[in-house]
């Protein structure tokens, strides 16, 4: 009598394949110092910037249904917290960004405690009120410039690095280092039992609190997490622009519209659609980007079209069509060979 | 004496406001939609009103004549073509759909008009003032403006509540699948819900265009000042809106008079304020 035993995997053969890959993908991007142009540095490390950006945002609506359209108030608040301890106290940047990310943590709570009072698409617009207080905000801060934003001093930049090369290659790192730590929270919190629920809360919300899921408070530590490390991105992306306005800093196009047509292009709440939106996103601004606001135009469409027509987005459609899935997420029974 | 008038021009500044709000409530009452570009088609509207009045050389107010019916056509258009496709229990569609055509409607404005801020003349309209006792002055403009606005609100009110095309309205709202079985076409009501809520948005992009200069990238201000007033007026109360936007208008105009840099924050915090104690607004009517 033969017995057919069965036992549960996240791996498959994709996923496994898909590991070495990105291993040795990481690998070759960790030495682009060594390979790369000063341009294509410069636009590599804004990709990792805006995927990180794009990651935190699907997690927060693609997998807790908080749809914010206001997330720009944590990547300028942390940029401002950057330039703040950095000309004020004298500390160097590299300690300042991860400060950035635990002040645009605290700082969520209260916001939180605010904003989750708004449902849906409420809460969306309740978010874009909140960036706009921020904006504001900083804007009346005159010994960071008001309205016209500051500078970051000469003398902490020539800290960071002996040379100039030397710095450009840190900022790529550490714009690099940030989109692997984005991914790896991410993956390891999905992973995780608060994953579980969070996958749970996204499937139905009504079925999962009948499981005894407190959504509230998953929903809220996903919006602190996502706030923090959104900040800390923000951080980088002015470091990496050496200067700070709070009309760039809390710029709705720049850090929110863009970041939410790469997820939506690339496919909501999956892990992998960001990095194909990111992709195809900066694809189509190298190409198109001399048409001004035409490429805009452009966006806009191609947004609305796969929203209608293809809702789960590129990865979405071809992962439903396929089961293929690159990060070993959900569970699938195997039939063991004998 | 200044308070005073800040507070009356406040008020008055609370029935524009009001008429953003308005649509903005209508549509979310019936369908549950939240229109992100909203302000984007106040936009639209005013530089559809300068594009008239330029052309045939009339006051904006006779403008409104083809404004008014030329939006509500585009409401209908697109709630049918395009909007009507997103309704459903996912909240995301709507939202990521308005928003793209938020950015389409502002870089569209942006690629015919160009960046550079335009305004509308009312003529001697504008100038003209009423003096009250104790060195006060009305403009007649803002408080023709804030009369329509209480007129249009009233109207919003009279339909939803007292006409067939409201019962259907609230027909749809309270069930859709049951509106629909007693002979409801939902598509062509929710047409109709989008293409009143342009209507009323014709009227404000106009007075917005005569009260103050106006340019492509102002749409999402005018949404925020908008939602603001629904929220602090309670969901689903179309005389809520009104209340809403004159505080809004009160404490935009009390902020700007302590420091002019506060004007904005002002409007926000006094919501934020709202938010904080009264969270379901100071008259709300649904959940």
């Amino acid at each position: 009598m033969t017995t057919t035993s069965y036992s549960i995997s996240r791996s498959s053969k994709a996923s496994r394949i898909a590991a070495v890959a990105g291993i040795a993908v990481l690998a070759l991007l960790i030495a682009a110092p060594w390979w790369a142009g000063r341009a294509d540095m410069r636009l590599l490390s804004e990709m990792f910037l805006y995927l990180s950006l794009a990651c935190l945002w699907n997690l927060l609506a693609g997998y807790a249904g908080l749809v914010s359209v206001g997330q720009q108030a944590f990547v300028g608040f942390g940029g401002y917290m950057l330039f703040a301890l950095a000309i004020f106290a004298g500390i160097s940047p590299l300690v300042a960004i991860p400060m950035a990310g635990v002040l645009g943590a605290l700082i969520a709570v209260p916001v939180a405690l605010l904003i989750f009072r708004l449902r849906g698409a409420y809460f969306a617009i309740g978010t874009w009120v909140i960036a706009e207080v921020f904006r504001l905000s900083f804007a009346q801060i005159s010994a960071l410039g008001g309205g016209s934003g500051t500078s970051l001093p000469v003398a902490i930049i020539r800290d960071m690095a002996s040379s100039r090369a030397m710095r450009e290659a840190t900022t790529y790192w550490l714009a690099l280092g940030m989109a692997v730590l984005v991914l790896a929270v991410i993956y390891a919190l999905l992973r995780s039992r608060r994953g579980l629920a969070l996958t749970a809360i996204r499937d139905s919300e009504l079925a999962s609190q009948s499981f005894g899921i407190d959504i509230w408070r998953n929903k809220f530590f996903v919006y602190v997490i996502t706030a923090g490390l959104t900040a800390m991105t923000g951080a980088l992306i002015f470091l990496q622009k050496l200067r700070i306005s709070p009309d760039a800093a809390f710029s709705v196009n720049d850090w929110t519209a863009f970041v939410i047509f790469i997820v939506v292009i690339g496919g909501i709440g999956t892990l992998e659609g960001p990095i194909i939106g990111v992709i195809v996103f900066f694809l189509l601004r190298e190409t198109l980007s001399d048409l001004g606001t035409t490429y805009l135009l452009i966006l806009g469409v191609v947004a609305i079209a796969v929203m209608l027509k293809a809702p789960n987005g590129l990865w979405g459609t071809l992962k439903d069509r396929t089961g293929l899935e690159l990060f070993p997420l959900s569970r699938r029974v195997m039939k063991n060979k004998q | 004496m200044d308070w005073i008038n800040a507070i009356i021009q406040g008020i008055l500044l609370g029935g524009l406001y009001a008429l953003f709000a308005a649509g903005l409530s209508l549509i979310f009452g019936v369908m549950r939609l939240v229109n992100i570009a909203h302000g984007d088609l106040i936009v639209l509207a005013a530089f559809l009103g300068l594009t008239i009045t330029t052309a045939l050389g009339v006051s904006p107010l006779i403008a409104l004549l083809l404004v008014v019916p030329v939006m509500a056509a585009i409401g209908y258009v697109l709630q049918r073509g395009i909007l009507n496709q997103t309704l459903g229990e996912d909240i995301l569609p709507p939202l990521l759909v308005t928003f793209g055509l938020s950015v389409i409607i502002q870089n569209g404005l942006l690629e015919i008009y160009s960046a550079d801020p335009q305004k509308m003349s009312a003529g001697a309209l504008e100038t003209a003032s009423i003096a009250l006792p104790g060195d006060l002055n009305i403009g007649v403009l803002p408080l023709m403006m804030f009369v329509v606005a209480v007129a249009v609100i009233a109207g919003l009110q009279w339909i939803f509540y007292h006409s067939s095309l409201g019962r259907a309205f609230r027909a749809v709202s309270d069930k859709q699948d049951i509106a629909q079985l007693m002979g409801l076409n939902k598509a062509h009501v929710f047409g109709l819900a989008m293409a009143l809520s342009l209507a009323v948005v014709g009227i404000a992009g106009v007075f917005l265009g005569i009260r103050t200069s106006f340019d492509p990238s102002i749409g999402p201000g005018r949404l925020i000042f908008g939602f603001e007033a629904v929220i602090i007026g309670g969901l689903g109360n179309i005389w809520g809106t009104l209340i809403g936007g004159i505080i809004l208008g009160v404490s935009q105009n009390i902020g700007a008079q302590i420091n002019p840099g506060w004007q904005l924050l002002a409007g926000h915090i006094a919501f934020l304020f709202v938010l904080a104690v009264r969270p379901r607004g100071l008259f709300p009517r649904i959940d």
